[in-house]
C-alpha cells in the first residue's frame, strides 16, 4: 500500500505540466457580468457604444455642438448655397436648406426627437410587454388565454399603418403622441419574449426550491424569475430600438409623425426631397444621421446578442 | 392535416374579430371630426352637416355604429366613402396593385435573401460573409425613404433606366424599381436570418452523413441543408407577406404607385373612417392568411411540429 | 514501414493475396486552432480485409474516430490537415484522389455508420427517402425504384411493417430501429468496407446487442470489411478478429482479440481491461486508470501515456517507444501481435 501511494506521488509533477495548457477554472459570474466581460473585447460593441454615447450627448445638450438657431431661417442663405467644408461647426458647414436654415443645426438638434423616441418607446414597450409577459408566463391558465389573444390581435396590426391611424387623430403631434402610438402598438412583441422566456425559467429547479423554502409569489416573480428571464427580453429591446427610430422617421416623413416646430430628421427628408435634385445634401446629411443612428443601436443589440447568448446567432 | 387546418381556421375567428374591434375603435372613438375636416377652414352649415352624418351612419350612438360595422364586414360592404363611392371598389382597385408589388417585393426578398445568407452562411468568417454582414446593416439602417430616393436617383434620374415614379401602376416591369425598395429590409432580415440558420446547421451530424454517403454538394446543400435552414426564414416571410403590404404606403408615396398604401394615406389624411377600416380589415385578413399558409407550410417542412 | 496487420484467412477471396482491402500508412493528422495545434492523428498503421473486423479501442481524444473520419474524408478540413501518410484502398492512395473520385467511393465502397443516430438521420427526410437517396444519386434509381428498394432494406434490418413505415421520420422510430435505419443506409449498395463509429454507444444495453449482432450477420453474409470504433472492451469481445488499441493518436498495442484480452502487453490496455467491472470482484473497489487523458496541445514526451503509467522509467519519459512485434517466452514471433512499450516484455510475461 505505502509503495502505491509513492507511484501516485510521483505521476504529479509529469501530469501537472500536461494539464498547464488547459484553460484555468474561472470565478463562477453572474450572466450579466459574464457578458459584460465578453462585450469589452467587442469592437462591433465599442464602436456602437462610442456612437452611441456621442449621440445621447448631442440629444441631451445640442448647445454644446452648434450655437447656430436650427429654427433661423435666412433665405440669403440660399439652398444652393453648397457645403462649406472650412466651415467645421460652423452654421454653413453642411450647407442650408430650402428656408435657408443650417443643415448642420439641424441635424445636431434633430437628434433629440430620435433618442428621446427610440428610448422611450423602448422602455415603456418593455415595461407593459415584461409585466404583461410575466404574468401570463407565470400564472398560465386564463391569464396566460387573455394576454395571449390580446398579443395575437395585437399582433395582426402592422405597426406603421396603425400607428398612421393612431397618430391622425392627434391634432397636435409631440414626440409623446408618437411614443404613446409606437407603445400602444409595440408592447405586444415583448409580452410574447417575455412569456416565453418566464415558462422556461419557471420551470428550473431554484423555482421549485424557492417555493417549496415558502417564498411569495412577488418573491418568486422578481428575485428569482425576473432576473434569469430578462435577457431574451434585453436582447429583443436593443435592436428593436434602433427599429423604432426609423418608425418615427418614416412617420414623420410621411407628414403624420412629429411636427414643425419639433426638429426631426424625418421632416428634413421629406422638405429635402422638393429640392433633391440641386441640393442633394439637403437630404444626404439628415439621412446619414438618422442611419448612422439606427446602425449604431442595431450594432449594438447584435453585440449585445451575441455576449447574452451565443445560441441565438 | 383537414382537421389542423381546421383548428387554425377556428381559432382565426377571435383574433380577426378583436383585431378589426380594435381598429373600428382606433378609427371612431379617437379624436378628430372628419365632417368639419371636409369644410376645411369654412364654417360649415350645421343642417349640411347633420344630414350628411345621418347618410354616413355618424349620428347613431356609437354601439350601434360598431354594431353595423361587425354585421357590415360579414356581407363584404365596409360602406360608402365620403364622396359616396362604394369602399369596396376603391379596395377593389387599389388592391391588385399592391398585391402585384408585394408579391414582386416578396420574391426578390425571397430569392436574394436566401442566396446572400446561404453563400455568407457557407464562407463563414470570409469575406463574402464580412461583406454580406455590412450589407446587410446597412440595409436595415438606412431608412425606407432615404433608400427609395438613393434608388429614384442612381435608377432613374442618373442611369434613366426606369421613369422615376411609375406611369401604368399595373406593370410589372415599372413596379420593379419600388419592388426593390420595399423588399430591401425584409431582404436584409431574410439573409441574416438564413446564414445564422446555415452556420448552425452546416456543422451538424446529418450533414455529415450526408457527406458520407457520398452524394454530391449540389444536393447535400439543396436537399439537406437547404430544407432545414429555411424553417425559421419560412417563419419570418410569413409575417412579412402582411407587414409588406402594410409598409407599401411608404414606397407607394415615393413612387406613385396608385395602390392601398396611397388610397390609405390618403383616406387617413380626410379621415375617411369607412375607408380605413375597410382597408386596413383587408390588410389583417391577407396578414392572417399568409399566416395560416405559414403554419401548414412549417408543418410540411418541419415533420416533428405535430398537427395540434 | 509497413505494419499490416495479420488477414484471417475468409479474407483472402475477392482480392489479390497479400493485398488488404484498406490500409493506412503513417497517417498523421493535425487540427490548428486558436488555442494552438492539436495533433490528433500521429503516425497511425492500420489494414482491413475483405470479411474482417478490426476494432478500434480507444478512450476519447485517442484519435480513433479522426482516423475514421479522415479515411471517409468528411474531416473538417480546415480546422483539420493531413500532415503525411497515406489511405489505400485496394492499393490506391484516396488522399491522392479528386473530390469527385473520392465521393464516388464514399458511401458506394466505404460506408459509415454514426453514434447517434437520431442526430445522424436528417429530421425533416422521411427514412424512406434517406435510404432511397442512396440508389438515386448512386444508381440513378428512379423514385419508385428507390422507394422499393429502402423498404426491402428496412426488412433486411428487420424493421417491423417497413412498408408502412417507409414515409415515417427519423423521430418517429425507437433508438434501436434508428440506429438499424443507419445501418441499412451504409448497406444500401453493398459496401467493401463499413466504418461503424461507437454503433451501439447511444443506445440501451439490450438494444446494444441486438444491433451489434445484426451488423456482425450482415458483414459476414456480404463478407464486409468492418472498422469498428469503440471505447467499450465489452462490445469488441465477440466480434471483432483483432484490435488496434489507440492512444494519444498513436497505435499502442495490436493483437487478435482473443489475444489481447487473455495476455495484453502494453500497461495502457492493462489497465483497460482491469476497470472492467466482474461480477466476481463484487466488494472491491473499481479500478481505474488514474490521470486523465492526455492533452493533445500539449503530449508528453516520450511514451504519452508514462505520466499515467504504473511502471514507467526514465526512458519512457523520454524516447517514444517503437510498436514492437511481440514475441512469447521462447523469442518466437506471436502472430499479429505488437506492443508500442518499451517494457512490452515485462508487462506481457512479467
Amino acid at each position: 500500500m505505502p509503495d502505491l501511494i509513492e507511484k501516485k506521488n510521483a505521476a504529479i509533477p509529469a501530469q501537472r505540466g500536461a494539464d498547464s495548457a488547459e484553460p484555468k477554472p474561472e470565478k463562477a459570474r453572474s450572466l450579466g457580468l459574464d457578458a459584460w466581460h465578453d462585450l469589452r473585447k467587442r469592437p462591433i460593441f465599442i464602436v456602437s457604444a462610442l456612437l452611441i454615447v456621442l449621440l445621447v450627448l448631442i440629444a441631451a445638450a445640442p448647445g454644446l455642438f452648434t450655437s447656430v438657431d436650427p429654427r433661423a431661417g435666412d433665405l440669403r442663405n440660399h439652398y444652393l448655397t453648397k457645403p462649406d467644408w472650412s466651415d467645421v461647426f460652423g452654421a454653413g458647414w453642411f450647407g442650408y436648406d430650402g428656408q435657408g436654415r443650417s443643415i448642420f443645426a439641424r441635424v445636431i438638434y434633430g437628434a433629440r426627437a430620435s433618442v428621446v423616441v427610440g428610448i422611450c418607446v423602448t422602455v415603456g414597450v418593455t415595461v407593459l410587454g415584461g409585466l404583461s409577459g410575466m404574468l401570463a408566463g407565470y400564472f398560465g391558465g386564463w391569464v396566460d388565454a387573455v394576454v395571449s389573444r390580446i398579443t395575437d390581435i395585437f399582433f395582426g396590426v402592422p405597426l406603421l399603418l396603425g400607428a398612421l391611424v393612431i397618430l391622425n387623430a392627434f391634432s397636435v403631434r409631440t414626440v409623446w403622441s408618437v411614443v404613446f402610438a409606437l407603445v400602444a402598438l409595440g408592447w405586444t412583441q415583448m409580452t410574447r419574449v417575455m412569456r416565453g422566456s418566464v415558462i422556461t425559467v419557471k420551470q428550473a429547479d431554484y423555482v421549485t426550491a424557492a417555493k417549496a423554502l415558502g417564498a411569495g409569489t412577488g418573491r418568486i416573480m422578481f428575485k428569482h424569475i425576473l432576473p434569469n428571464a430578462i435577457a431574451p427580453v434585453i436582447v429583443v429591446a436593443t435592436i428593436a430600438l434602433g427599429g423604432y427610430i426609423a418608425t418615427e422617421a418614416t412617420l414623420s416623413f410621411l407628414g403624420i409623425g412629429l411636427q414643425d416646430p419639433t426638429i426631426s430628421w424625418g421632416i428634413d427628408i421629406n422638405s429635402a426631397q422638393k429640392v433633391i435634385r440641386t441640393a442633394p445634401f439637403a437630404l444626404f446629411f439628415p439621412a446619414g444621421m438618422l442611419s448612422i443612428t439606427v446602425l449604431a443601436f442595431i450594432m449594438l443589440g447584435d453585440a449585445v446578442r451575441d455576449a447574452l447568448d451565443p445560441k441565438l446567432r | 392535416m383537414g382537421r389542423f387546418v381546421a383548428r387554425r381556421l377556428l381559432q382565426m375567428i377571435p383574433v380577426f374579430l378583436g383585431t378589426t374591434t380594435l381598429i373600428f375603435f382606433m378609427v371612431r372613438v379617437l379624436p378628430g371630426d372628419p365632417v368639419a375636416a371636409m369644410w376645411g377652414d369654412k364654417a360649415p352649415d350645421p343642417a349640411q352637416v347633420a344630414a350628411f352624418k345621418h347618410r354616413m351612419g355618424l349620428d347613431k350612438s356609437m354601439i350601434q355604429q360598431y354594431v353595423d360595422y361587425m354585421a357590415n364586414l360579414f356581407t363584404g360592404n365596409f360602406g360608402q366613402t365620403m364622396a359616396g363611392r362604394k369602399v369596396i371598389d376603391v379596395i377593389g382597385e387599389a388592391l391588385p396593385v399592391t398585391v402585384r408589388l408585394a408579391l414582386l417585393a416578396f420574391a426578390i426578398e425571397l430569392v436574394l435573401g436566401v442566396a446572400i445568407g446561404l453563400i455568407a452562411g457557407l464562407k463563414r468568417g470570409k469575406s463574402v460573409d464580412k461583406g454580406t454582414l455590412l450589407f446587410t446593416l446597412l440595409l436595415i439602417s438606412i431608412p425606407v425613404p432615404v433608400l427609395g430616393f438613393i434608388f429614384q436617383n442612381i435608377f432613374a434620374t442618373n442611369l434613366g433606366w426606369v421613369t422615376p415614379t411609375v406611369q401604368d401602376s399595373m406593370n410589372l416591369g415599372q413596379l420593379l424599381l419600388p419592388a426593390v425598395v420595399l423588399g430591401s429590409l425584409s431582404l436584409a432580415y431574410v439573409a441574416r436570418l438564413t446564414r445564422t440558420s446555415i452556420v448552425e446547421n452546416v456543422k451538424s451530424d446529418y450533414m455529415r452523413t450526408a457527406v458520407a454517403k457520398g452524394l454530391p454538394k449540389r444536393k447535400v446543400i439543396g436537399t439537406h441543408l437547404l430544407r432545414n435552414s429555411m424553417i425559421p426564414v419560412i417563419t419570418f416571410l410569413g409575417t412579412d407577406l402582411g407587414a409588406l403590404m402594410g409598409g407599401a404606403i411608404v414606397t407607394e408615396g415615393i413612387f406613385n404607385v396608385k395602390g392601398v398604401g396611397n388610397a390609405l394615406y390618403h383616406a387617413i389624411n380626410l379621415k375617411e373612417g369607412a375607408t380605413v377600416s375597410g382597408f386596413v380589415v383587408v390588410l389583417v385578413l391577407v396578414f392572417l392568411a399568409a399566416s395560416l399558409i405559414v403554419d401548414l407550410l412549417y408543418a410540411v417542412l418541419d415533420p416533428r411540429i405535430r398537427y395540434a | 514501414m509497413t505494419t499490416a496487420l495479420e488477414t484471417t484467412p475468409k479474407a483472402k477471396e475477392r482480392l489479390v493475396p497479400g493485398t488488404p482491402l484498406l490500409e493506412v500508412r503513417d497517417l498523421h493528422v493535425e487540427f490548428k486552432t486558436r488555442d494552438g495545434i492539436a495533433k490528433a492523428v500521429n503516425g497511425v498503421n492500420y489494414s482491413v480485409a475483405a470479411g474482417e473486423t478490426l476494432a478500434v479501442l480507444g478512450e476519447s481524444g485517442s484519435g480513433k474516430s479522426v482516423t475514421a473520419q479522415t479515411i471517409m474524408g468528411i474531416l473538417d478540413m480546415p480546422p483539420g490537415r493531413v500532415t503525411a501518410g497515406e489511405i489505400l484502398y485496394r492499393g490506391q492512395d484516396m488522399l491522392k484522389m479528386s473530390g469527385e473520385e473520392r465521393r464516388k467511393i464514399r458511401g458506394r465502397k466505404i460506408a459509415m455508420i454514426f453514434q447517434d443516430a437520431l442526430s445522424s438521420l436528417n429530421p425533416v427526410l422521411s427514412v424512406g427517402y434517406q435510404l432511397g437517396e442512396m440508389f438515386r444519386v448512386h444508381e440513378g434509381a428512379s423514385k419508385k425504384e428507390a422507394k422499393a428498394k429502402a423498404i426491402e432494406l428496412m426488412d433486411r434490418v428487420r424493421i417491423p411493417a417497413a412498408a408502412q413505415r417507409v414515409g415515417d421520420y427519423p423521430h418517429q422510430f425507437s433508438g434501436g430501429m434508428r440506429q438499424r435505419i443507419m445501418i441499412a443506409m451504409a448497406l444500401a449498395l453493398q459496401p467493401d468496407l463499413i466504418i461503424a463509429d461507437e454503433p451501439t454507444t447511444a443506445l440501451d444495453v439490450t438494444v446494444q446487442a441486438q444491433v451489434m449482432d445484426l451488423l456482425a450477420e450482415l458483414q459476414a453474409e456480404y463478407h464486409m470489411g468492418l472498422i469498428l470504433i469503440t471505447h467499450d472492451l465489452g462490445v469488441v469481445a465477440d466480434v471483432a478478429d483483432k484490435i488496434a488499441v489507440m492512444y494519444a493518436g498513436r497505435i499502442v498495442e495490436t493483437a487478435p482479440v482473443h489475444d489481447l484480452y487473455a495476455s495484453p502487453a502494453h500497461p495502457y490496455t492493462k489497465g483497460l481491461l482491469r476497470s472492467i467491472p466482474r461480477l466476481d470482484q463484487k466488494g472491491e473497489e473499481l479500478y481505474a486508470i488514474k490521470g486523465l487523458p492526455p492533452n493533445l496541445y500539449k503530449v508528453p514526451a516520450g511514451c504519452a501515456f508514462n505520466p499515467r503509467c504504473d511502471v514507467a522509467t526514465d526512458l519512457c519519459r523520454t524516447e517514444i517507444p517503437a510498436l514492437h512485434q511481440v514475441t512469447d517466452r521462447d523469442g518466437a514471433e506471436l502472430a499479429g501481435r505488437k506492443s508500442a512499450c518499451h517494457l512490452w516484455k515485462e508487462t506481457l510475461h512479467g
